[in-house]
């Protein structure tokens, strides 16, 4: 310092430590406890039809599950990620969202799909091995489910921005669309989750991101994935909401995730709702999960079943009795019946679907081997026609 | 005694631990679960939590931070859990630890071993079959090695993690349960694990001469077995090493036969067969009787499991390539 001139040195004292607009970070703070509604006060004023629609969705739900795990083990389905457990997440993702509304679903969402009105075999068909994906993201608003973790959540953000961007163009065709990315508590650790909450907040684009906390990436625990006082709280340092909920209570679930989709759809910005839940099954049927949590973890975690604690409310509100409990789980085996059917005999995939739809016009190299493989279909089935005859001789 | 390549792969990663404390193994579910694979199984019990550590879900952050942990001496042994899922990483790969000595001149060497299960033929969902090996292979800098035996995954993982250059290690993830009667002592000592950057001609043969690695192997083997019946007695190389790549191995091989068919489920296009086949013609040229033919997967993202039968190559496929030599004088 001392070749300066102190009358022309810069103020070191008080110089402006901020080149932006700061904000206060008291708003953005998630609550130290997690929302709950069931055993509050607040559940007596919850909607009685909607508290009786939660229930038979979850209901309906938990059947899906099983009868997909059931798949699973008669070798009808490639692999299955059970939601077992989070099915609260799973079904009020789906329910608060509008027609004009997007859903980004991980793997572990087949749930939320189907949720969303899409047939369960065409949810499945992922998981059956049949196509990479099998319903129609445009007609349903849900993207294709993600494998690679966390990559939907920058998706979510460029759709939601390139909404607003269209509305301000054409005014007449805005429509006010929110979407939802769902991302697993390992999935935060990615840095496109990061990036997708940095653009979200710089953009201000209408999205929701909703972590599933379920305090395992297949075997390691949250405690080896995060030092952060709760996973809500990465919401504030990207300026955006961070809010942290009961996932397996289903009127918190609904409540908050309400409020974050028209938080974000009235224009205020993102919101990053922290659910905290479990999988009850193991990560998938390929997976021990002996390896790394105790049974006793497991029943602590199933005495606080998203559908137990919801009945047992019920009941005690005097909305459901066990005529009510009977008919909800009648549709459930409609349900499963319904999939049992939709699972027997499905078309298997046409072999000339490889080459289709890797380009919006197949190139010449794609077209000659096309013919190549027909060729050889072709061959193999006049050999085995052959074969049949000889046989019959 | 009966050894699979996942055991031989996990006594590859105990006993270079024993040896060299330096050796530390990074990646997701490595610990208590022993990978998703189990080839780390009861690493983290030997040697502890940290030097078996189970990272954040981030594969970029485990490879940035090998790279740290190599700068201060470490030798860091990532797993990336699936092929597909190794991509965030690839920033790091690439601009990182490929570049590393050439950058410092020389000075900074890194030792990171980033092991990636390859491949597929398991009936695994999009993003679980990928064979990415032409993008590792592409990029200078990198050693490239690949198994396709039980002896070889445990020599080749061994001479990976002593090597002072970065090595991605490709294991065939359908060869993971193939089994050979196998003990590590019969490579205890150094001059018998295998050298990185040699090829090794796994069935001696005349007509025509297979080049393959990894994944593709057994199906080569299985094609110079049914080629009998047609008269053909065909050769098989195994590469083991796409970088270093064994040129006198492979040419000798080829020149012995004057045919050669590259073998691989990769895509063709711009895939390692094209840069062999080049190699081939280039150095053999007037001993060749045919054009070198590729027999690999489709120009196509790789297929669901119900497809994927079409996709890989098969007995038939390598029989009509070699057919295809031009046999008739
Ligand atoms: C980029 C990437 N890396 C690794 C994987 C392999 N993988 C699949 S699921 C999973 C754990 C995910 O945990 P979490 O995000 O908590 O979701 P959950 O399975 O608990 O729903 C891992 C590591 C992947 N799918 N994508
Ligand atoms: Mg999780």
């Amino acid at each position: 310092m001392t070749v300066l001139d102190d009358s022309t040195a810069p103020d070191l004292v008080g110089p402006p430590n901020s080149h932006g607009p700061r904000r206060d970070p008291a708003p953005l703070l998630p609550d130290p406890e997690p929302v709950r509604i069931l055993g509050t006060p607040a559940a007596k004023t919850f909607d009685a039809e909607l508290q009786r629609e939660l229930y038979r969705r979850l209901v309906l739900g938990r059947r899906f599950n099983q009868q997909a795990t059931t798949l699973t083990r008669q070798g009808r389905l490639a692999v299955y990620p059970a939601s077992t457990g989070q099915e609260a997440c799973q079904i009020t993702a789906s329910m608060v969202l509008r027609k004009q509304d997007w859903l980004f679903p991980s793997y572990r969402d087949t749930l939320a799909v189907v949720a969303r009105g899409v047939r369960p075999l065409d949810a499945l068909t992922l998981m059956r091995g049949h196509a990479h994906s099998g319903y129609d993201s445009y007609e349903h608003r849900i993207a294709p489910l993600s494998t690679p973790l966390a990559t939907q959540a920058p998706h979510a953000v460029g759709l939601a921005h390139a909404a607003r961007l269209r509305a301000a163009a054409d005014p007449e065709a805005a429509e006010e669309l929110v979407a939802l990315a769902l991302v697993g508590d390992g999935g935060t650790s990615e840095g496109d989750f990061h990036e997708a909450l940095n653009f979200a907040g710089v953009l201000g684009a209408p999205v929701v991101f909703l972590v599933q906390n379920n305090g395992y990436a297949i075997s390691v625990p949250l405690a080896s994935q995060s030092a952060a006082p709760t996973l809500a709280h990465k919401a504030v340092g990207y300026g955006i909401v961070g809010r942290l909920v009961d996932g397996n209570d289903a009127l918190a679930m609904h409540s908050v995730l309400s409020a974050a989709v028209e938080h974000a759809r009235s224009g205020r910005g993102p919101v990053l709702v922290e659910a905290i839940t479990y999988r009850l099954d193991a990560h998938t049927n390929a997976d021990d999960a002996t390896r790394y949590r105790s049974a006793a973890e497991v029943d602590a975690w199933r005495a606080r079943d998203p559908l137990t604690l919801l009945e047992r409310h019920l009941r005690a509100a005097g909305l459901l009795d066990d005529a009510g409990v009977a008919a909800t789980a009648r549709a459930a085996e409609e349900l499963a019946t319904e999939i049992r059917t939709q699972f027997d005999n499905p078309p298997d995939p046409d072999p000339d679907s490889l080459f289709t739809h890797v380009y919006a016009t197949p190139t010449s190299q794609l077209r000659e081997q096309a013919a190549e493989l027909a060729a050889r279909l072709d061959a193999d089935a006049d050999a085995a026609a052959d074969d049949a005859e000889d046989e019959a001789r | 005694m009966s050894t699979t390549m996942v055991a031989a792969l996990n006594t590859a990663l105990r006993d270079s631990m024993r040896a060299d404390a330096n050796v530390h193994v990074l990646g997701e579910d490595v610990g208590a679960l022993g990978g998703v694979f189990r080839v780390t199984d009861g690493l983290a019990a030997e040697f502890g939590a940290q030097r078996c550590l189970d990272t954040p879900l981030a594969e970029a952050g485990i490879l940035g931070t090998a790279v740290g942990m190599a700068m201060y001496g470490l030798r860091p042994v990532v797993e990336m859990q699936f092929d597909a899922f190794a991509y965030p990483a690839f920033e790091q790969v690439f601009s990182h630890v490929a570049k590393m000595r050439n950058r410092t001149g020389g000075r900074m060497g890194l030792p990171i071993t980033i092991r990636v299960p390859y491949g597929g033929g398991v009936g695994g969902v999009e993003h679980h079959s990928d064979s990415s090996e032409a993008y590792y292979a592409h990029t200078p800098g990198l050693h490239v090695v690949t198994p396709a035996t039980v002896a070889d995954s445990y020599g080749l993982l061994r001479s990976a993690i002593a090597s002072d250059d970065p090595v991605v290690f490709l294991e065939p993830k359908r060869l993971y349960w193939s089994a050979a009667d196998f003990s590590p002592a019969e490579i205890s000592t150094a001059a018998q694990v295998p050298p990185i950057g040699r090829a090794m001609v796994r069935r001696p043969g005349t007509s025509a001469t297979l080049l393959t690695y990894g994944p593709s192997l057994p199906v080569c083997l299985e094609a110079a077995a049914a080629a009998r019946s047609e008269g053909w007695d065909l050769a098989v190389v195994d590469l083991r090493s796409l970088v270093p790549f064994d040129d006198e191995t492979v040419c000798a091989a080829v020149r012995a036969t004057g045919r050669a068919v590259v073998v691989h489920e990769a895509a063709g296009f711009a895939g390692v067969g094209a840069e062999i086949a080049a190699r081939v013609t280039e150095r053999c040229f007037h001993h060749l009787a045919a054009p070198v033919l590729r027999v690999t997967g489709y120009d196509i993202p790789y297929p669901p499991p119900m497809l994927e039968k079409h996709h890989l190559p098969s007995v038939d496929r390598i029989l009509d390539a070699v057919a295809r030599l031009q046999w008739e004088q």
